[in-house]
C-alpha cells in the first residue's frame, strides 16, 4: 500500500515542518529524494485520504478552549447512523464515534465537545441531547491532561 | 501572549491547510499580505508561546491500517501519577486525560496491528495491577475535525 519512500517521507512529516524558506527541500535532503517527490507524495497522501490534513494543530487551552467533555449517549442501535451524523454536524463537536457497548456500559455514541467554559459545554450538550431526544447520557469533563501527542507511524519498520 | 488580528487570521488559515508548495510560507504571506520572513517569525513566536503544538501531516489511522481503541480505567486517586507514568511511556498512547467519573483515566491506544494493541492493554493491566479497564474500539467514525476557530478570541489564555 505504501512504498518505502512514502514511509520515509511520512516519518518526516509526522514531525514538525521546518521553519525555513524551503521546508520540503529540507525534508527531501533528509530522505534522499527530490523536493518535487516530497511535494507529490504529500499531495498524493492527501488525495488518497491517508492524510486527513496538512496543517497546524493548536494547543486548544491556549486559544481559549479551556473546557472539554467526552459525552456518551445511549442511542437506539437502529438510529445510530442518523443521530451520529446530526451530532457530528455541531461545530463544537471535534470527534464523534460509534463504539460497541459493554456489559454494564450501555453507551454507544461518543463525542468530544470543546468550548471556552464548562457552562458553555453544558449548554451545547443539553441542546444536542434535546435535538436527538436522548436523555440517557453522561458528560465526562476533563480535569487534567496527562498526555497529548501525535502518533508516530512506522517506527518499527 | 496577546494575539493580534493577523495572528488570528494566520492561525485559522494554517489550521485548515499549509500550502504543499516549494515556498509555503511565502504563499501564506501572499494570502495575508505579509512577507515570507514575517510569516516565519510569527509562526516561530506562536510556537514559542505554545499556541501551535505542531505543523505537519495528520493521518487517518484507519486508512493507514492501524488499530485503535479508547480505554477507560478506574485508578485510585493516589496512584494517578504512577499509573500515568506507566501508560504514557507507550508511544502508542497518544492521549490521556483525567475525567470526572468513576472510570477516571481515559486514554487512547493506537498500534500497527490489533494484536499489538491488545497486547499493550494486557501489559498495562499487568504492570499496574488494575484490571478494571474498558476497551472501547470505534465501530464507525462520524467526525474528526480538530480545528479551533480563533477569530473571536481576543487573547490567548495565560497559564
Amino acid at each position: 500500500m505504501l512504498t518505502a519512500s512514502e514511509k520515509r517521507i511520512i516519518r518526516e512529516i509526522q514531525n514538525d515542518l521546518p521553519l525555513s524558506e524551503r521546508p520540503f527541500a529540507e525534508i527531501a535532503d533528509r530522505t534522499g529524494v527530490t523536493e518535487e517527490e516530497v511535494l507529490q507524495t504529500v499531495d498524493s497522501l492527501l488525495q488518497r485520504g491517508l492524510m486527513r490534513r496538512f496543517g497546524a494543530a493548536l494547543r486548544h487551552t491556549r486559544v481559549g478552549y479551556k473546557a472539554n467533555a467526552l459525552v456518551v449517549w445511549r442511542a437506539p442501535e437502529d438510529r445510530v447512523e442518523e443521530i451520529g451524523t446530526r451530532v457530528a454536524s455541531y461545530r463544537e463537536v471535534t470527534h464523534c464515534y460509534q463504539r460497541e457497548p459493554l456489559p454494564g456500559w450501555p453507551y454507544n455514541l461518543y463525542a468530544m465537545v470543546h468550548k471556552h467554559t464548562q457552562a458553555e459545554c453544558l449548554e451545547v450538550i443539553r441542546s444536542i441531547s434535546k435535538e436527538i431526544e436522548i436523555d440517557d447520557y453522561l458528560m465526562l469533563f476533563s480535569t487534567r491532561e496527562l498526555k497529548r501527542a501525535s502518533m508516530l507511524y512506522f517506527v518499527e519498520d | 501572549m496577546q494575539l493580534d488580528s493577523i495572528d488570528r487570521q494566520l492561525l485559522n488559515l494554517i489550521q485548515k491547510q499549509i500550502p504543499v508548495s516549494s515556498r509555503p510560507y511565502a504563499d501564506i504571506g501572499a494570502e495575508l499580505g505579509l512577507t515570507e520572513a514575517e510569516v516565519i517569525s510569527r509562526i516561530e513566536r506562536l510556537k514559542k508561546s505554545h499556541i501551535i503544538r505542531r505543523m505537519g501531516g495528520f493521518f487517518d489511522s484507519r486508512k493507514m491500517g492501524y488499530a485503535g481503541t479508547l480505554c477507560a480505567m478506574r485508578v485510585p486517586e493516589a496512584r494517578i501519577e504512577e499509573v500515568a507514568g506507566i501508560i504514557n511511556g507507550y508511544y502508542q498512547v497518544t492521549h490521556n486525560y483525567i475525567r470526572d467519573y468513576e472510570y477516571n483515566m481515559w486514554f487512547t491506544v493506537l498500534a500497527p496491528t490489533p494484536e499489538q494493541r491488545n497486547r499493550i492493554i494486557e501489559e498495562i493491566k499487568n504492570r499496574t495491577g488494575i484490571g478494571d479497564l474498558m476497551s472501547l474500539p470505534a465501530k464507525r467514525l462520524f467526525k474528526i475535525s480538530v480545528k479551533f476557530d480563533v477569530s473571536e478570541v481576543g487573547h490567548a489564555n495565560r497559564e
